[in-house]
């Protein structure tokens, strides 16, 4: 095993704290995250509430903590969505090319053409605003980034002489697809798979700021802040510290998403 | 070529040069010393990891940022190179030191036009007013033997073949005259006849300027053939300098004993049975490739072969040889089933190819041209081997397993290569792996495509004798595709000779080389040599006439 970056583990550490949050509050969080405590309301952050309490009374760690979960799971199945539907519909389309490969692609590029979070606004519009219709539409959201990378590296693959030389071994087009050319395309799938967990994470922040989210009172970082705002200015802490969790999970995935890249891209092999 | 006279000045000095890989201080290149005297053509001869490459850089300080100069002197006309400031090294490279590289398709940039490259040295190193730069420009054109001159200036690289890139590069240097020109593998990207039309001309050209020559090749007959005096370097170290008659004829080394042995030399005459049915038959094959597309304009087909006709009988190597654009590979690719015939029929022990698509898959299989393309990265020694005996019916698991180990056994690549990627083996050794996955399944007939051109001279002989010792065990028939008539004199058994989409000529191989009757057998066979082997260990080198 090489050694990981400077950057890598900086990153490393920031997602495997996140990870470990999110895991440690499906059993245990300093207190109730949901319950209300008109006693302590707007609590600034000290000895018993950490991070302090928003305009309910309710502890904005215990908070954060649950919302690392929402986070990481709306982020991880939109993830996973694109990615199955995007390397599929990009494989089919950069081995068959010709006229399905045409097809494919204006479709595929008229939905890039509109914004990732504007797709997402109207289809969250149509399905109604939950936890499955924010995967679901970010899903669809990102599915033609990962349709047209898997699209190029097939592309370029498909011309390489095993694929010839699989074909005249007698193999059948979809065991070569299988076999030779999906694995070949692992790498640029993962370092897109990384930077859109990402994506996901602010999208699904964002859209929850605009209420499009998981609806309260469930905790997510988006609804949070959105919660918060007209208090910032007696309470700075309910914008800081779920704006904090965001820029710093950002700034994890992509220094990790960095440092898988140039582990998996072959060309950086043996580079110091 | 005679390098008889003596030099007493002296161009371009080299002493004890020695380089090394910044940080861990591995030693790329040792010691090398040599004289390069005015308007003498000098030959660095080596293969792949000789250094000969980094050797040449380090005298203009093209050096990459990892390899830094450990000892050693470089003085041209009495200057020392290597502590030369930025501006000095400006003034000198170009202008005084030209550089022809090996890869015409990338040395020229693709967004300029062929006229603005060319001037651009001019402007920068000479005070010439537009107009005569242009009539400099057009008069190089001319003399480099491109057609049209006034057209080629506003043209892109893109428009030219990979023969006339090179005559352009060579244009572009040569314009400026400068003292010396350092070539390295100048043609090696080329085929073999227009690899020595350009040699020719780069010659032609020097020698009128009295430009002299650092030519730098791992190919010891060209270099042989130009050169007065020639270095052989071995990993990083000169093992042999010399007057290149005088390493021919007497070499000391064993390495340039062993380069001279590793020179393809005639096969044995070998007796087949051709009154039986050949083995594969191709019929009239017509193959067109779409033409490209434009808006409102329908496609025009471009044809590849024009009804060629081949027959390949058991056990027979027959060679298919021609220059790039010959069709050669089209063919070859048809007969496999990866290119679809437009029209034509192609039979297969008698019956029609594709009556029987699935037996004919397993006894026809092919090793391609270019070892680190056609073996995939992700996969083991012994999986790339395994996977050829996937459709094989008839062989259990276990079975498979232990043959894909005898097959690499078989090539020279037992034990632990087993579990090796790709990457971690050489050329020579991924085309060996190559040839076992098309040999796993005992095909009865072998389709090689260029099999050994990428490879090093050395490398190049045991992979022929590989091949030729698995042909003679089991007796596949084999289509051997091939711009190098040295390595097809050694392999093949009958020669098929083609150009332009056609068959102009075929016999067997003694009559084709002895007595060929069309014109382009006769320049394609001028383009190597016939060599004899004499008693210490050297070669003469006879280079056959064009006319």
């Amino acid at each position: 095993m090489k050694k990981l970056t400077f950057n890598g583990l900086i990153g490393g550490i920031l997602i495997g704290v996140l990870l470990v949050t999110a895991l440690l509050s499906l059993v245990w969080t300093p207190f109730d995250p949901m319950k209300l405590s008109f006693t302590a309301r707007l609590a600034a952050p000290g000895a018993e509430h950490l991070l302090g309490t928003d305009e309910f009374g309710r502890d904005v760690l215990s908070r954060l903590m649950v919302g690392a979960r929402a986070a990481i799971w709306i982020g991880a199945l939109t993830v996973a969505f694109a990615t199955v539907c995007g390397t599929i519909i990009g494989l089919i389309s950069g081995y068959a090319r010709g006229w399905i490969d045409g097809v494919i692609m204006a479709i595929n590029n008229a939905l890039m053409a509109f914004p990732g979070i504007l797709l997402a606004l109207g289809l969250l519009a149509v399905f109604g605003a939950n936890q499955y219709g924010i995967i679901f539409a970010l899903g669809i959201a990102y599915t033609p980034s990962m349709a047209r990378v898997v699209r190029g590296a097939v592309l370029s693959l498909r011309e390489r002489e095993f694929i010839e030389a699989s074909k005249v071994m007698g193999n059948s087009e979809l065991f070569t697809m299988l076999r030779h050319i999906l694995p070949n395309c692992l790498a640029p799938i993962t370092v897109l798979a990384t930077s859109m967990f990402g994506w996901a994470i602010l999208s699904e922040s964002a859209l929850s700021f605009l209420g499009l989210g998981v609806p309260p009172p469930a905790p997510t970082w988006g609804n949070m802040l959105a919660a918060g705002r007209p208090f910032f200015e007696q309470a700075v802490w309910l914008g800081l510290f779920p704006g904090l969790c965001i820029a710093l999970t950002l700034l994890g995935i992509n220094l990790l998403g960095d440092a898988l890249r140039d582990k998996l891209d072959p060309r950086m092999r043996g580079l110091k | 070529m005679s390098g008889a006279e003596v030099h007493t000045n002296t161009l371009l000095s080299v002493r004890g040069l020695s380089l090394a890989v910044a940080g861990s201080g591995r030693q790329v290149v040792k010691d090398v010393s040599f004289d390069i005297a005015p308007g003498e053509i000098f030959g660095i001869v080596g293969e792949s990891g000789s250094g000969k490459t980094l050797t040449t850089r380090s005298l203009i300080r093209l050096l990459p940022q990892a390899i830094t100069v450990t000892s050693g002197l470089v003085q041209y006309k009495g200057r020392d190179a290597l502590g030369m400031t930025h501006r000095e090294l400006r003034d000198l490279r170009g202008a005084e030191i030209g550089v022809v590289f090996q890869e015409p398709m990338t040395s020229l940039n693709p967004s300029m036009t062929i006229g603005r490259q060319l001037e651009e040295g001019l402007i920068l190193h000479t005070k010439l007013q537009p107009e005569e730069r242009r009539h400099r420009i057009l008069d190089m054109l001319k003399r480099v033997g491109i057609r049209d001159p006034e057209g080629a200036l506003t043209a892109y690289p893109h428009e030219f073949s990979g023969g006339m890139r090179q005559r352009i590069m060579l244009a572009s240097v040569m314009l400026l005259k400068p003292a010396l020109l350092i070539a390295d593998e100048p043609t090696t990207a080329l085929d073999a006849v227009i690899q020595r039309d350009v040699m020719e001309l780069m010659v032609e050209l020097t020698q009128a300027e009295g430009t002299a020559v650092l030519l730098i090749s791992h190919d010891l007959p060209m270099v042989a053939r130009y050169t007065s005096r020639i270095v052989v370097m071995e990993k990083g170290s000169i093992v042999e300098a010399g007057r290149t008659e005088d390493l021919l004829d007497a070499p000391q080394h064993s390495y340039t004993k062993k380069l001279l042995q590793s020179l393809p030399l005639r096969g044995e005459v070998r007796v087949l049975d051709t009154a039986k049915a050949p083995m594969v038959s191709a019929k009239d094959i017509v193959v067109d490739y779409p033409g490209r597309k434009s808006f409102l304009k329908k496609a025009q087909a471009k044809r590849a072969l024009h009804g060629v006709s081949i027959d390949i009988h058991e056990g027979e190597v027959v060679a298919l040889v021609g220059g790039s654009g010959s069709g050669k590979t089209t063919l070859g690719r048809t007969i496999a089933g990866l290119v679809k015939e437009s029209s034509g029929n192609i039979q297969f022990q008698g019956r029609s190819r594709d009556a029987d698509w699935r037996d004919y898959r397993l006894n026809c299989q092919m090793v391609f041209q270019d070892p680190y393309s056609s073996l995939d990265p992700r996969m083991t020694i012994l999986a790339l081997v395994e996977e050829a005996l996937r459709l094989v019916p008839d062989l259990d698991r276990a079975a498979k397993r232990q043959r894909a180990r005898e097959v690499l056994e078989e090539v020279g690549l037992g034990g632990d290569f087993a579990d090796r990627y790709p990457h971690e083996l050489s050329g020579g050794q991924r085309q060996r792996v190559a040839i076992a996955r098309a040999i796993a399944r005992r095909p009865r007939f072998l389709i090689a495509d260029e099999p050994v051109s990428a490879l090093d001279v050395t490398v190049r002989a045991q992979v022929l004798d590989l091949f030729s010792d698995l042909q003679k065990r089991y007796g596949f028939s084999c289509l051997f595709i091939s711009h190098d008539l040295g390595v097809v004199e050694q392999v093949a058994d009958r020669v098929v000779v083609m150009q332009d989409g056609r068959i102009i000529e075929q016999g067997d191989r003694d009559t084709i080389f002895d007595n060929p009757q069309e014109a382009y057998t006769r320049r394609l066979l001028s383009a190597i040599p016939a060599l004899a082997i004499n008693e210490q260990g050297g070669v003469k080198l006879k280079w056959r006439l064009e006319a």
